[in-house]
């Protein structure tokens, strides 16, 4: 991963001093430090391989399996991604439905994190307590929080719709109508999770040399140059960094809309992750979840692998 | 000068009332919970509009705290997530310190086995994970909650990241007056990533506190639900009854984000060490 260069480059000087300081040491004591190395490793590797490096591998190999828990696992060979791919519309829907969430959830999230980020780096005064409030969601239980903005979207008495009659405008049945239950779930989860990309924000802009800002300022530059000239350049490894981990878990995307809507209304809100827990826990298709989840591993790594690519052309590492 | 001056004014009280009502909007459902879990039953509708109904009724909190068991949900997410802090952070310094420190053969390679890992989503090793739970006979148990979490190519790549800024120095001459590696990781190592100790500890108890999807699969009876699963069951019972969902909800968000308020100093400073976890 070359997310980090500066970090793998800085440990990279470490080895090397290392190697100058005890060079000689170092290949008298190679072997017990190398059993030392393992020692270390052990508990955590051991706990690594049986519930994340080998469970991923039984999975592949389950994708092509037909098994339902209670007869033995069938080798059904592709069968499985044929059947999602040709036979079954269900799956074409909760990409669908996915990959709209991911559209709009994450360009909203990041505008909002970024705008809210540059608002606070502007002022000087409450800066610890607007921060709190912003970031206050991101603490906040998700299933609790599920629950609030189900309420927050009931069409007569919540929030939502109170608030937009003040205003003489009639809102919808949010949750109920497949035109906006969607976007009910993004909206919330953009309130749940903007205080943390804002969080990154903050910590990138602090890090841009003042002298750079008192340079432009000279020279004539106004706000919006400096903006788009110093502090979008400067900032832009975390917002690479931002905008792909945050691509990454909203595909993921699960628990909200697990509890304000359970993929309804006609499945207008039914998404990958809920199609694997529906196959796999509801009707125990294991072969066929573990397939649902590949397909999804094969989305999430397509879509990081062209960002890594991408990213030579707009982020800045210097 | 004066006109300028009146001028940033003006900006800034123009900023500072935008900045004011971003945050009431952010705030705006917590204060519905709270007001909403206060109401009457029979005021819902009649008192819609209003922040208020007629009385404060207390009374729903009692009857949110009976219907469901919530002592015992908060005892086990205590638990579960005080075990998988204490695992996570032990296993995860151990294996950092070895990735930081050590050179041993296959390390590079291991390590970016580790880091491959954080982009799989979790639901690919969701299912022979519940397969392994239901060999050992361990489905509806605290070791099924507890240890598939509590082992993560996360905290150890954080750890990592904080060990590589600590200076060699200090442990160089701890080795040469004759402290073991173990010594050097513990009495050295260890106290001087206090910090970094404290984000990952933080990180991993909210993490967990706030999880939902493996808790959902693995556990079925009540005595093991943790609170996110707790709070699910309640929706299926009471799920139109809003004045009690509020309450319940405000029993679970309440004492949660008091906690983590204190320790939110610690997720922020993770957050902007990593850019990722705890999501």
């Amino acid at each position: 991963m070359s997310v980090l260069p500066d970090i793998d480059n800085r440990e990279a000087n470490r080895v090397g001093m290392m190697k100058l300081t005890s060079q000689k040491r170092r290949r008298k004591k190679w072997n017990s430090e190398a059993l030392a190395g393992y020692l270390f490793l052990t508990p955590n590797i051991i706990g690594f391989l049986s519930f994340t490096a080998v469970p991923v591998l039984v999975s592949l190999i389950l994708s092509f399996y037909d098994w339902e828990m209670l007869i033995p696992p069938i080798f059904v060979g592709l069968e499985n991604f044929k059947n999602l791919f040709l036979n079954d519309p269900l799956f074409y829907q909760v990409i669908k439905n996915t990959l709209y969430y991911v559209g709009v959830y994450v360009p909203f999230n990041i505008v909002a994190a970024m705008i809210l980020a540059l608002w606070l780096c502007s002022i000087t005064k409450g800066v610890a307590i607007y921060r709190t409030l912003f970031f206050l969601p991101v603490l906040a239980p998700t299933v609790a929080a599920a629950f609030i903005w189900k309420y927050m979207f009931e069409p007569n008495i919540g929030f939502v719709n109170t608030f937009l009659g003040w205003f003489g405008i009639a809102g919808p049945n949010w949750l109920g109508d497949t035109k906006y239950a969607m976007l009910a779930i993004i909206i919330m989860s953009v309130w749940k999770m903007v205080g943390y990309n804002m969080v990154i924000f903050i910590a990138g802009i602090h890090s841009i040399p003042a002298s750079l800002y008192e340079a432009a300022k000279i020279d004539g530059a106004n706000s919006w140059n400096r903006f788009v000239y110093i502090t979008l350049p400067m900032l832009s490894p975390a917002l690479f960094f931002a905008v792909v981990m945050t691509i990454i878990t909203s595909f993921q995307v699960f628990d909200q809309a697990y509890i304000m809507t359970a993929g309804g209304p006609a499945n207008a809100t039914n998404t990958i992750v809920m199609y694997i827990y529906e196959s796999g826990f509801q009707f125990f298709k294991m072969g066929y979840a573990s397939s649902i989840a590949w397909v999804l591993f094969g989305v999430i790594f397509t879509v990081t692998m062209i960002q890594m690519k991408v990213q030579k052309k707009w982020v800045n590492y210097d | 000068m004066r006109p300028k001056s009146t001028k940033k004014r003006i900006i800034q009280v123009i900023s500072y009332t935008g900045l004011s009502f971003l945050a009431f909007l952010m705030v705006v459902p917590f204060i519905v919970m709270i007001t909403t879990a206060l109401k009457p039953e029979n005021e819902l509708f009649s008192h819609a509009g209003s922040w208020m109904g007629t009385y404060l009724a207390w009374e729903n909190f009692t009857y949110a705290w009976n219907y469901i068991p919530f002592g015992k949900f908060f005892i086990n997410s205590i638990f579960v997530s005080l075990s998988v802090t204490f695992l996570e952070v032990l296993t995860s310094s151990l294996a950092a310190y070895a990735f930081a420190r050590l050179r041993f053969p296959g390390r590079d390679l291991l390590f970016y086995l580790y880091l491959g890992t954080l982009m799989i989503p979790a639901q690919v090793t969701i299912v022979p994970q519940f397969i392994l739970m239901n060999q050992f006979g361990w489905v509806d148990s605290y070791q099924a909650l507890i240890l598939p979490a509590a082992f993560t190519a996360f905290g150890t790549f954080l750890l990592r990241q904080f060990f590589l800024t600590v200076p060699f120095e200090l442990e160089e001459s701890a080795r040469i007056d004759g402290c073991s590696r173990f010594g050097t990781y513990f009495r050295i190592m260890l106290p001087l990533s206090k910090p970094a100790l404290a984000t990952l500890g933080v990180f991993a108890f909210v993490t967990q506190w706030n999880a939902f999807f493996w808790p959902l699969v693995i556990t079925n009876t009540e005595d093991m639900k943790v609170l996110s699963v707790g709070l699910k069951m309640f929706q299926g019972i009471y799920g139109t009854e809003w004045h009690l969902m509020m309450a319940a909800s405000a029993i679970v968000i309440i004492p949660s984000m008091i906690v983590f308020g204190f320790l939110q100093r610690y997720l922020v400073e993770g957050i902007q060490l990593t850019g990722m976890g705890g999501r």
